[in-house]
């Protein structure tokens, strides 16, 4: 099955004056996951809006299992689910009328909806609290029924939009659990995440946005290993030994940089340099206090492609926040 | 336990219904799931309805000793005013209803879905129709208590009521448009009482327009509340005049003309 289940060649979107997305393509094969990972503001939520038939882009096209999502905009919403921050259900109704509703709107026969919802709720762990009203559920179970909201109609495409945001971590890893069930039934996923790990652990394929642009694309392991490798990261007794430690490990790596009272430095072959970075140590005698070697994570391939961390971008109100709060 | 299907591309499974009984369907389930809103916050209703009683109590009792309508005792004069009045300021809760929805991000999500575009605001100002069917109702028996009679038939009187219900359901057009483009249920309150106002006080619903000066009274003789109430009085006082009757009737059609595709218009273009 090589198919093509979502594509989408050049999206740009502007909103007045600020550009949300600047060029975006994307290929996902049928079957697999794509996780589009990108610091708040970097345009994900806008690029899962325009697959989703909900805006149109200014241009550039995209294709949800061969239907273009404007022209044949109706085509792609039998198809497709959403869930996450953006998708929601209604509080006023209980978890199974939600469901149902979704089951009409989505124009399934009507006699099949109970059943189904039934089957959700269980599998969602919500039979319990199936004919509460959703006013009453909790965080966990809210996002739940939201995302079961998005498979009533069975959709072999499925969008989330930061799925696991808000969530604890225990609610984190049972949605993860879904998420992977529904890999294995077949499903196409998109997911847009801020977690580094989320994108590591679910996706196939990941790519990096960042101010309305792909930065980055391939499978975790291509990232991990476009980042450089090995980081090494030796704790200094003081700031001036942290600089002297700086020039006697030049030569091992071009990439030494020192943070405080740290030196940080990418080098290829780990764990047979780390030897020879000891003894050059001890020649110049310097004493590490600390020493870490890890392997690159998601985080450390978003900081070496964008030269910073994946921190949100502030919007100027939750700057306000944080200066109220210091 | 399959969750989705696996085969590809998959068959997608339909009611078989065909476009226009697909929509009116979309529109049912809307009105559906809006209802049950009332009934699951009665609150609403319940608040909704003590205000127009306070209304009828206070013209009633309070103002009404000192107002005199030349032919007819002032709580005959004062309920079909009551009634139009009632409906216009209860389509406030149409723009309150899918300005929450728009933030809760349930419009976002109907928006993904494979229903008819128009649903949703149909579906709303449907649901707010059946509200007003028990409101006016509930200000009929108000208004029965209080010694209000109706003078003509039982077919006028309800011919009455439902040119009261076609006005409300006009409102409610106008007010989706506004809860779209306003965006927050505060600011669709806020942004209803100075248009309806002018148009609920400057009017014959609770008074007679001929002590207004002038240039108030010819705003107050044809505006579409005003017109609406006549016809609504004509018909249950004294025997309906077909002119005032047509021109309540244009009226609302005429507003309908506008706001309709107005509120499909903005829903669609709502980002």
């Amino acid at each position: 099955m090589n198919h093509i289940a979502i594509e989408a060649t050049g999206l740009t979107k502007k909103f007045g004056d600020v550009v949300a997305l600047d060029g975006v393509s994307v290929s996902v094969p049928s079957g697999s996951v794509l996780g589009l990972l990108g610091p708040n503001g970097a345009g994900k939520t806008t690029a899962v809006r325009i697959l989703t038939t909900i805006i149109r882009p200014d241009s550039g096209s995209a294709r949800v299992l061969g239907y273009d999502v404007v022209s044949n905009a109706s085509a792609v919403r039998y198809r497709i689910g959403l869930a996450g921050q953006y998708a929601a259900v209604d509080g006023n109704l209980t978890g199974r009328e939600n469901l149902r509703l979704i089951g009409l709107l989505t124009q399934m026969p009507r006699n099949t909806i109970a059943a189904r919802a039934d089957v959700l709720l269980e599998r969602f762990e919500l039979t319990e609290a199936a004919d509460r009203v959703v006013r009453t559920y909790s965080g966990g179970m809210r996002r739940r029924l939201d995302l079961a909201a998005a498979l009533v109609h069975q959709p072999p495409v499925l969008f989330l939009d930061e799925p696991t945001t808000g969530l604890d971590p225990q609610g984190r890893l049972e949605l993860w659990d879904v998420i992977r069930d529904l890999v294995s039934d077949g499903t196409t996923v998109l997911l847009t995440t801020q977690y580094l790990e989320e994108a590591d652990k679910l996706a196939d394929n990941i790519a990096v946005v960042d101010h309305g642009r792909i930065i980055a694309e391939g499978t975790p392991a291509d990232l991990k290993a476009r980042v450089g490798s090995t980081m090494i990261e030796i704790g200094l007794p003081d700031e001036g030994e942290a600089v002297r430690a700086k020039s006697v490990l030049a030569r091992f790596s071009e990439d030494v940089e020192p943070d405080g009272r740290k030196v940080r430095m990418r080098i290829n072959d780990g764990a047979r340099v780390l030897i020879d970075v000891l003894r050059a140590l001890d020649a110049a005698q310097l004493t590490p206090a600390t020493m870490a070697v890890r392997e690159p994570t998601l985080d450390d391939a978003f900081l070496a492609l964008t030269g910073r961390q994946p921190e949100p971008r502030e919007s100027p109100d939750r700057q306000a926040v944080a200066v109220g709060g210091a | 336990m399959t969750l989705t299907a696996t085969s590809f591309p998959r068959p997608i499974e339909h009611n078989g219904l065909g476009r226009l009984v697909s929509a009116m369907s979309d529109i049912l389930a809307v009105t559906w799931r809006n209802l049950l809103g009332y009934k699951r916050v009665p609150q609403l209703l319940v608040f909704s309805t003590i205000q127009p009683v306070i209304f009828v109590l206070m013209f009633r009792y309070v103002f009404g000793g000192a107002i005199t309508v030349p032919g007819v005792s002032y709580v005959d004069y004062l309920m079909p005013g009551i009634f139009t009045q009632v409906v216009v300021f209860g389509s406030v809760g149409t723009a309150i209803g899918l300005a929450a929805d728009l933030n809760t991000g349930l419009l976002e999500r109907f928006r993904s879905l494979p229903m008819a575009r128009p649903a949703v605001l149909a579906g709303r100002t449907t649901a707010d129709l059946a509200r007003n069917v028990f409101v006016v109702l509930l200000m009929a028996a108000v208004g029965f208590v209080v010694g209000f009679r109706v003078h003509t038939s039982a077919p006028e009187f309800i011919a009455g009521l439902a040119l009261v219900l076609l006005f409300g359901y006009t409102f409610s057009w106008v007010f989706a448009t506004v809860g779209l483009w306003v965006r927050d249920p505060e600011s669709a309150q806020a942004a209803a009482f100075p248009v309806l106002a002018p148009l609920v006080f400057a009017s014959s619903a609770f008074v007679p327009t001929n002590t207004m000066p002038d240039w108030l009274r010819v705003f107050a003789e044809h505006q579409p509340v005003s017109v609406t109430a006549t016809a609504v009085r004509g018909l249950m006082l004294s025997g309906a005049s077909t002119s005032d009757i047509v021109q309540a009737v244009a009226w609302s059609a005429a507003i309908l003309l506008v706001f309709v595709p107005l509120a499909i218009w903005r829903y669609q273009r709502t980002a």
